[in-house]
């Protein structure tokens, strides 16, 4: 490449009217939060015996681990291919994939009856459990996301450790301490990127395995044995978009100019996957002849045509085209629409589908369930704004030629 | 810049590679899921039962369960919306029309069927769920952490979970009186039915005195027993005057109601042979694609 890139911290104001209402729906959603843990789950939301899981799970947790998949995409690509030219956004996706299953543990957190038991799965274990599959893969993966991260935390303070006040007798010792991580993650990050490829597919297909056991009350649209394959497919072909997605709106929101080559090459690679993942989602409803339903008119029918048309095949045309490629507009319309349509999908799986033999009403979010999801996703993207502010995570053109560095590892002082 | 050697490389793979296959040495653990031939069943002959609900009142009793007096079980008014078990009644009674003798309507109790093969204990993320040894399928309050999981799981639909309360909301569902049946006693519900509309003994011993009845009455009866191989087969088993799915009988499979999701599930984690692979597999790629960049 011809501009040497490098990972800065932006230089802005925290503070804008966009943040300002950020802040506001995140202070609405822990007011409602505040309500679930004094009052209990059915205070807040609708959930009741015939829907025991509601928005939470298929957006805060379902679709928010789908949506994170752009951390084990981008390490795939740029650490275990070697594709260096996409360095300049694995940081920027590993800190997405860092806050998003951060959010998840706290949506779990929030979501279960009893959340001083969270730990129970780590002594208790019931190897048939695919929830516990899941658990223990996303508990561990988080660690390996925050281990992932450590080299940026030194890039950042290393000699540049300067506590206030008392504290400032640590400041050595604590750069002595950075110095050592740093030193042992450089040797063996490879170990925990691998790891993380691994992790990420084994609980993004467990996912789509929790609905099977829930078998004879799924709608027959969505219901396959090869749900575990279909979720570990989609959740591969949302990780190129959202990286798009998040990279042209950080851009926006730091007046920088987006990287439109590099996006546009990852958009090239989303046509294929898409292809691949909708080649399976049609081929699994010929072979179950379940097309039959789509001739009814009805919410399961409409929302799943919205899942795959609007989800899938029209962003995957786009994709194919030229034009798009080469257009940060059109690229982040074609990406919003693999989002949009994977976290339909998430929802169309936990709730769409899910159909009690013994429901009095629909389920459909309360308010409060709403303004949690809303709060935390807000919460969310405050923090990544934050944290892009604080560390070196979003590239930007660098005047002197950068050294080459690995596994997006501080590069060596000079 | 600095990479670590390929020795230094191996090395470290095979560990963490060798640590990740340890765990498949524990992974055996898990809930009890015994199949003993002593266990127990229950039929319910929806032709028999009245309606007069004395095992509601008597299930609420046994379990401490907050109840109105006996007296007020009488009213037959609260047939006229469909019931389910929930916290507060762990057995519920709904009446059916009978097309043929109209004074005569169906009554049928509702309460968990104690799967043979319970999806709720294969589901719990805790294993906080068991099949005991006498049959009954009872929950660990020790273990649960509430994630509701079995709820989803469950394919007639029956624990039931304690919205309303934020420290130790409970799961609840029947527990075949586990504790009584320990003491030698009936269920409280089969012990105060006064039309003997239930019958408890070892499931296979309950199974032939159904088959025998549908034989010596076959006009009474549907020629069917649900249960008997319904989500892999219940411990509770029902006899009907009329078509199972019009008294709202979930229709099922004769398929262990965990499906093909413990398959799927296992054949993922065999012995960890398939992640490991896919760990190596990456690991060789990221090996030989580093070696290309490098140029060796």
């Amino acid at each position: 490449m011809d501009d040497h890139m490098k990972a800065t911290p932006m230089k802005t104001k925290f503070i804008t009217p966009g943040v300002i209402v950020l802040i506001l729906l995140a202070l609405n959603g822990l007011v409602f939060l505040a309500g679930r843990f004094i009052f209990g789950i059915g205070s807040v939301t609708n959930l009741n015996d015939q829907y025991p899981w509601g928005l939470w799970i298929a957006v805060d947790v379902a679709a928010g681990v789908a949506l994170a998949a752009g951390g084990f995409t981008t390490a795939a690509l740029g650490h275990v291919m070697h594709q260096e030219q996409y360095h300049v956004v694995i940081r920027p996706a590993l800190l997405t994939a860092m806050l998003g299953y951060t959010f998840v543990a706290i949506g779990v957190f929030v979501d279960i009856g009893r959340w001083y038991f969270i730990w129970h799965p780590l002594v208790m274990w019931n190897g048939s459990s695919a929830l516990f599959e899941v658990g223990i893969c996303v508990m561990i993966y988080v660690t390996v996301l925050y281990i992932e991260f450590l080299p940026v935390v030194t890039e950042r303070f290393i000699g540049r450790v300067y506590l206030p006040g008392l504290l400032r007798q640590l400041n050595a010792p604590v750069d002595r301490l950075l110095r050592a991580l740093d030193r042992g993650l450089s040797k063996t990050m490879f170990v925990f990127i691998i790891a993380g490829v691994v992790l990420s597919t084994l609980h993004q297909s467990s996912l789509g395995t929790l609905m099977v056991i829930a078998g004879a009350k799924m709608h027959p649209l969505w219901f396959t044995p090869i749900l575990p394959l279909l979720f570990l497919l989609s959740a591969i072909s949302v990780g190129l978009p959202m990286v798009i997605f998040e990279s042209i709106i950080a851009a926006r929101s730091f007046k920088l100019k987006p990287e439109t080559e590099v996006l546009g090459r990852l958009g090239g690679m989303v046509a294929p996957i898409l292809g691949v993942y909708l080649a399976f989602k049609l081929g699994d409803m010929f072979i179950r002849e379940t097309f039959v339903y789509l001739a009814e008119f009805n919410t399961a029918s409409v929302m799943w045509t919205i899942e795959v048309v609007v989800g899938i095949v029209i962003p995957l045309r786009m994709f194919l085209s030229r034009t798009v490629l080469k257009s940060p507009a059109l690229l982040f319309v074609a990406s919003t629409l693999v989002v949009l349509g994977v976290a339909v999908s998430r929802i169309n799986n936990f709730i769409v589908a899910y159909q009690p033999p013994y429901a009095l009403h629909p389920y459909l979010p309360s308010f409060g369930e709403i303004s949690v999801t809303v709060g935390f996703i807000s919460l969310l993207t405050l923090m990544y704004r934050a944290c892009v502010m604080i560390f070196p995570v979003i590239s930007v053109p660098e005047d002197r030629p950068a050294l080459h560095s690995k596994y997006a590892i501080r590069t060596e002082k000079s | 810049m600095k990479l670590p050697s390929r020795r230094a490389f191996l090395k470290t793979a095979a560990v963490a590679g060798g640590a990740v296959a340890g765990l498949s040495a524990t992974a055996k653990a898990g809930p009890k899921n015994v199949l003993s031939p002593d266990r127990k069943g229950v039929l319910v002959d929806t032709t028999v039962c009245i309606g007069c609900r004395t095992c509601e009142f008597a299930c609420r009793t046994a379990h401490g369960l907050a109840t109105p007096p006996l007296e007020s079980y009488g009213d037959k008014s609260v047939f006229s919306a469909m019931r389910r078990p929930d916290t507060g009644a762990l057995t519920v009674v709904n009446q059916y029309p009978n097309a043929t003798k109209s004074e005569l309507p169906y009554f049928v109790k509702v309460q968990c069927m104690h799967c043979d093969h319970p999806a709720c204990v294969s589901a719990c993320i805790v294993g906080a769920f068991s099949k005991q040894e006498n049959g009954s399928v009872i929950w660990d309050t020790d273990r649960c952490i509430g994630c509701r999981y079995c709820m989803t799981a469950c394919p007639f639909q029956i624990p039931s979970f304690e919205y309303n309360k934020a420290i130790n909301p409970e799961i609840r569902k029947c527990d075949f009186c586990i504790t009584r049946t320990r003491a030698n006693a009936l269920p409280a519900c089969v012990e105060t039915c006064p039309v003997e509309a239930l019958t408890y003994g070892p499931r296979e011993e309950v199974l032939r005195i159904a088959k025998q009845r549908l034989v010596t009455y076959p006009e009474r009866y549907v020629n069917r027993i649900y249960g008997e191989y319904e989500a892999g087969g219940t411990g509770w088993m029902y006899l009907a005057g009329r078509e199972f799915a019009d008294l709202k009988f979930p229709k099922l499979g004769q398929n262990p109601a965990p499906g093909v999701s413990e398959a799927i599930q296992h054949g993922i984690f065999a012995y960890f042979v398939p992640p490991v692979a896919l760990y190596a597999i990456l690991g060789a790629i990221m090996w030989m694609t580093k070696n290309r960049k490098e140029g060796v």
